[in-house]
């Protein structure tokens, strides 16, 4: 009963992360069609920047809130620079454009920072915390509370700011949030913006449990299709309940099957994209696609 | 003095010619109808105000020169359109749709006080509002995507075929409204219709397109005796 109740915690704080991950997927996802293969790496390069922030002297929580705001920044910049150009040609052409982000990202932080796994701190206490007689990682709360806060940060600036209601507008009916004198184009840059963020603090919140190094991303951001298919790429929330379900499944496979143990974990992963895909393509929480043609 | 005017107007999708030199105008505080059957480039000409089509020639709103800015511009100096099908944002409720309506203005603050106004006009809205707007009747989105332009207060009010697919009951409705609206608030309106004799009912000058061009034009009144006009847009 201990081991499976640290497992459920420890999956909530590992699937928080890719609840995260998978959010800033869906906003690009929603408001452009696009699913941004690069989101993983831009939250990885949004680490090292912490990190190097951190190594200068910086506070923890004074790197954290810098690193949002530079993520948030680049994110901007990466949408009117590198996608604006492309925005109308054709899916495929902006897929290979996120890969070739993807690449250039993962290679400028390999060249600046070195493929060597380096440790990153946790804000949160080292010693574990007892509650009763289970025994939970500091760091697992506190990645939970984290992701919380976030979510919740979201969600008001969504439903009750007028930006929020007008990013969300430009994300349903471009023509007539233009008609409303809606710049759009700036809602998606904002919109990359906020994804960035978002991802950043994936990224800073997994770099503990998995060390800092260019490639850290490359799993997470597989569990985060699985748990946005799961939730179904059309749904925030659903998103998030995909990353969370994942995490604890993910955990609990691990410890209870035998054969799957931590080699086979990520395998799972695509075990639930594929059978969702089979069964329920749209995801728990997602609608199915409907176009007029 | 004209509100809206426009000279020598062409607009096209791609290689096409649609629009083959229009000359119209809306007076200030007006009524301006546009005829025309499917494909006459009704549609296109509101478009083209708005700056949602590429085009040539002139527009000019209370003589500024208006084409080829920005249509986030070209709301910002005063223009709503209800466009064809109603752009309703389905997934948003019905109060969200109306304050987007007011997105692009600065006096955030009279916002409370204009939500009060388009629910008098609409008190449906009222008991709707937070539904979502994917809810509501064709009638209902009809009145809410009028409802939305006017929480711009707009100068100039395009409205494309806003009698499309709803029941003689509620087009009366609306164009009740419209006549409203127009004499209240001042608000002149360019209004572009298949239902020839309600829309010269309502307006005072009227143009009448076929295949991108201007055939005949004049008073509303004279329009409706003119005989061609009669045979071919009000069947008796």
């Amino acid at each position: 009963m201990e081991t499976f109740l640290q497992q459920v915690v420890s999956g909530l704080a590992t699937g928080g992360i890719y609840g995260s991950l998978a959010l800033a997927l869906v906003m690009i996802y929603q408001a452009t069609d696009v699913v941004n293969y690069a989101q993983g790496e831009m939250a990885m390069f949004s680490t090292y920047l912490a990190w190097t922030l951190i190594n200068a002297g910086a506070p923890y929580w004074a790197a954290f809130l810098a690193t949002l705001v530079i993520a948030f920044a680049g994110g901007l910049l990466i949408e009117r620079v590198v996608i604006r150009p492309v925005e109308n040609a054709p899916i495929l052409t902006i897929v290979i454009v996120c890969i070739g982000l993807l690449v250039i990202l993962n290679s400028l932080a390999g060249w600046i920072y070195s493929y060597i796994q380096k440790p990153f701190p946790s804000p949160f206490p080292s010693r574990p915390i007892r509650i009763g007689s289970i025994v939970f990682g500091a760091h697992d709360l506190g990645a939970i509370g984290v992701t919380l806060v976030v979510l919740l940060l979201l969600y008001l600036f969504f439903r009750h700011t007028t930006l929020g209601l007008a990013m969300r507008a430009a994300a349903q009916n471009p023509v007539s949030s233009r008609l409303c004198g809606i710049r759009v184009g700036w809602m998606l840059a904002v919109g990359w913006g906020l994804a960035a963020a978002v991802g950043a603090v994936a990224g800073m919140m997994v770099a503990p449990i998995v060390f800092l190094d260019p490639n850290m991303m490359a799993g997470i951001l597989i569990y985060a299709f699985a748990s946005a298919t799961l939730g179904g790429f059309t749904s925030p929330g659903g998103a998030v309940v995909g990353g969370l379900v994942v995490g604890v499944v993910e955990n609990l496979a691990g410890t209870y099957v035998t054969f799957i143990g931590t080699e086979l974990k990520l395998t799972t992963a695509l075990a639930v994209i594929l059978v969702v895909l089979l069964v329920k393509p749209s995801g728990l929480f997602g609608r199915a696609a409907v176009r007029r043609v | 003095m004209a509100l809206l005017e426009a000279a020598a107007l062409e607009a096209r999708y791609g290689p096409t010619l649609v629009l083959h030199g229009l000359d119209f105008a809306v007076e200030e505080g007006g009524i301006t109808t546009i005829l025309g059957a499917n494909g006459a480039g009704k549609t296109t000409t509101l478009r083209a105000v708005c700056g949602l089509v590429r085009t040539a020639g002139e527009i000019r709103l209370a003589g500024r020169r208006i084409d080829g800015r920005p249509t986030e511009d070209i709301v910002r100096l005063g223009v709503a359109h209800v466009p064809e099908g109603r752009g309703t944002f389905m997934e948003l409720t019905v109060e969200e749709n109306l304050r987007l309506g007011a997105y692009a203005r600065r006096d955030r603050g009279a916002v409370a006080g204009d939500l009060e106004r388009v629910y008098r006009y609409f008190p449906v809205l009222r008991e709707r509002r937070r539904q979502l707007a994917g809810t509501l009747s064709g009638g209902e989105q009809q009145m809410l995507a009028v409802a939305r332009a006017l929480m711009a207060r707009p100068r100039l009010l395009l409205l494309d075929e806003p009698s499309l697919g709803l029941a003689p009951l509620v087009v009366q409705e609306i164009f009740r409204i419209v006549r409203a609206i127009n004499r209240e608030d001042g608000v002149s309106v360019l209004l572009v219709e298949q239902n020839a004799a309600i829309a010269l009912d309502l307006a005072d000058r009227a143009y009448l397109l076929e295949t991108g061009r201007v055939v005949r034009s004049g008073a509303a009144a004279d329009l409706r005796r003119d005989d061609a006009v009669r045979r071919a847009y009000l069947g008796y």
